[in-house]
């Protein structure tokens, strides 16, 4: 900035501090924006250190730092057990609300199995379809097309009633595995991206494979996905992260099981009115433990994030 | 199911049977068993790619929606439910209610439509706006550690968006911290004009990253010399920005833009999880609030008032809306038309 006023020369120095003046106030903008941005998560960071029970109100720094939070996420496992057998004795007996305990550890292994899994099939079948949709020519493409338009407009919990009592029907109700169907099952709607992708690969590279004899599935393996890097890495964390932030379903399909709870669900249950008080700072620990992954992982992959994005924009 | 599976095999055997025999007809050697099962890796390789996920959209994506469609002509609720068996069609009534014949339904559908609309408006533009305002200032020639700005607020868009939204609402208490800073006592999410007010700001809060994120990865696509020869023709700043930098992302920008709209429609989160539509409404009809869009009501109605059959009433209701916003999408974008293009 100053060295190319030096440059601009006297003539133009009024110019010059106009400009000098406009990037100061773009600083300052900058600047006051990025504290509204950082201020929340700064806060929690914090409150997830804080020694004092409930939610504190007028400090933004903890006055008793301490460790605990962490560690009472983690501890919580045990009162879970020793209330096991009150439940397995007389199924009657239903648990009241202040036996209601937070097995964290248990929620984030949930978590992770679910994402995972709908992240393998998810993205295998968004790969599959886009391919299909893309590349190959089959009579019923433009109505395939055409449908998984007009089906993706319809809300995605509306139906979670009806789901829920499909799951039921075939033995998977209040079962994890549930959860990775729901989640992986509309896969095949969301190929617009990917399929956007794969159309702005050359043809000529297939048509030139397809003269050495190799066969649509051979082009697919060895030519277009290789070729897909980024649109792989795009889809793949799209998919493990949706199931890291769902609430709905999970609200929904494992009411009242808390042993079955994805931490998206779980950590709503520490905030409501009857818990919230002597959870509130163990909460602002789960939500770090969980916050601070994605967030190396979001930005790690930005680059493909944002190839993702414009690309498939582009491309409508 | 095994039935209809054993059926479709069936049809697929006597068509190829068929093709078997013409080829003979033909004078030719007919496929082999082998030979047939590799067309599904060539010639019939899309069947191969795309019976697994047409299946599972069927069994666990349309059947229910067809169910729930089902539902909307019936009565079905907790007190006219499965176990004892009912409830019964209904034909339109569901619809007539919501419509003109139930006083408070109406009443109460028209004012959740009217603010969902008003959400989608001021929450999509005031992202769309701002967000490229924000790329822009990061991205003007001059300001230095870009990427240090940038990812500032990428970071706060990779948290996932229940923790930060739960973070606002305990921020935006009644008692809560901002209250505390600011010395005031506003009610930002309990009551009504404030909290429609404050959604927005905290969508702004959500939104503006992804915005500029998008935005700053077109800004960077636009070919410099379009600018260099715009300045050897005289152009000054305002004139670059208004006939170059604008066009191009308005062009990118605008099928964007209108999924964005949609997506607003159904924004479920940064309701939910502020306000669950809080404040309620005496004159409203049961479970909504006044922050309540049509699909956070749909939540409530399903999840907590157990009215599966006015659900699915305002879950065709929101299609009917998506559809018509993603119509003008589909039309607008040229993409879609001339996807043969690239190849």
């Amino acid at each position: 900035m100053t060295t190319k006023q030096t440059n601009i020369g006297s003539m133009q120095t009024g110019y010059g501090q106009r400009r000098k003046i406009a990037n100061i106030v773009v600083y300052i903008v900058l600047a006051i924006m990025v504290v509204i941005w950082i201020f929340p998560i700064l806060w929690l960071v914090f409150q997830s250190f804080n020694g004092k029970e409930g939610v504190s109100l007028n400090t933004f720094f903890p006055e008793v730092w301490t460790f605990d939070n962490y560690i009472k996420l983690f501890r919580q496992e045990g009162p879970m057990d020793a209330s096991q057998p009150i439940s397995d004795t007389n199924p009657l007996i239903v648990l009241p609300i202040e036996r209601m305990t937070f097995p964290y550890g248990r929620w984030l292994l949930n978590t992770f199995i679910v994402a995972v899994f709908s992240c393998l099939i998810s993205t295998l079948i968004i790969l599959m379809v886009s391919y299909a949709l893309s590349r190959l020519r089959f009579k019923s493409r433009k109505m395939l097309m055409n449908f998984g338009l007009i089906l993706g407009m319809f809300p995605g919990f509306m139906s979670m009633a009806a789901i829920y009592n499909i799951m039921e029907i075939i033995g998977l109700g209040k079962q994890l595995f549930s959860l990775v169907i729901v989640y992986s099952s509309g896969a095949g709607l969301g190929y617009q991206i990917a399929k956007g992708f794969f159309d702005t690969i050359p043809r000529s590279l297939d048509e030139a494979a397809k003269i050495d004899g190799a066969t649509r599935n051979q082009i697919f393996w060895i030519i277009i996905l290789p070729l897909s890097k980024p649109i792989i890495v795009y889809t793949a964390l799209t998919t493990f992260l949706g199931p890291w932030a769902d609430y709905v379903f999970v609200s929904y399909f494992m009411k009242g099981d808390d042993e079955k709870f994805t931490v998206a669900m779980g950590l709503y249950e520490m905030l409501l009115p009857e818990t919230m008080n002597e959870w509130f700072t163990v909460f602002c620990a789960g939500a770090v433990l969980i916050a601070v992954p994605i967030t190396v992982l979001f930005t790690i992959m930005q680059r493909f994030y944002v190839a993702g994005v414009t690309g498939g924009a582009v491309k409508g | 199911m095994v039935s209809i599976a054993f059926f479709v095999i069936y049809i697929a055997n006597t068509k190829s049977a068929f093709a078997t025999m013409e080829t003979i007809k033909e004078g030719k050697r007919p496929l082999s068993f082998v030979d047939e099962m590799k067309t599904f890796l060539d010639e019939r390789y899309h069947i191969t790619l795309l019976t697994l996920p047409i299946l599972l959209l069927m069994v666990f994506n349309i059947l229910p929606i067809i169910f729930t469609v089902f539902m909307a002509f019936t009565n079905y609720d907790k007190d006219h439910n499965a176990f004892n068996r009912l409830y019964w069609w209904v034909g339109f009534q569901n619809f007539a209610d919501v419509f003109y014949n139930n006083a408070e339904k109406s009443y109460t559908f028209g004012k959740v439509l009217l603010w969902t609309l008003v959400w989608a408006v001021f929450a999509t533009f005031s992202n769309y706006i701002l967000g490229i305002v924000l790329a822009l200032l990061i991205n003007k020639k001059d300001i230095k550690a870009k990427g240090f700005w940038r990812t500032m607020f990428v970071i706060t868009s990779a948290v996932p968006q229940f923790v930060t939204l739960l973070v606002m609402r305990l921020l935006l208490d009644d008692k809560g911290i901002v209250n505390a800073i600011l010395h005031t006592n506003i009610p930002f999410l309990s009551q009504t004009g404030w909290a429609r007010v404050s959604v927005i700001v905290v969508n702004m809060w959500i939104g503006i990253p992804y915005t500029m994120l998008s935005v700053s990865g077109i800004l960077m696509n636009i070919p410099e010399d379009l600018y260099e020869s715009a300045r050897i023709d005289g152009a000054n700043a305002v004139q670059q920005f208004t006939k170059i930098t604008l066009p191009y992302i308005s062009f990118v920008m605008t099928p964007y833009l209108i999924s964005t709209f949609v997506g607003n429609i159904n924004n479920f989160n940064v309701i939910y999880f502020l306000t669950q539509g809080k404040p309620g409404a005496v004159d409203y009809h049961s479970g909504a609030g006044t922050t309540d869009l049509l699909v956070t009501w749909l939540y409530t109605l399903t999840v907590s008032e157990a009215d599966y059959k006015l659900a699915s009433v305002i879950g065709i209701i929101v299609f009917v809306l998506c559809a018509t916003g993603s119509l003008i999408t589909f039309n607008m974008s040229k993409a879609t038309k001339n996807e043969e293009e690239f190849s």
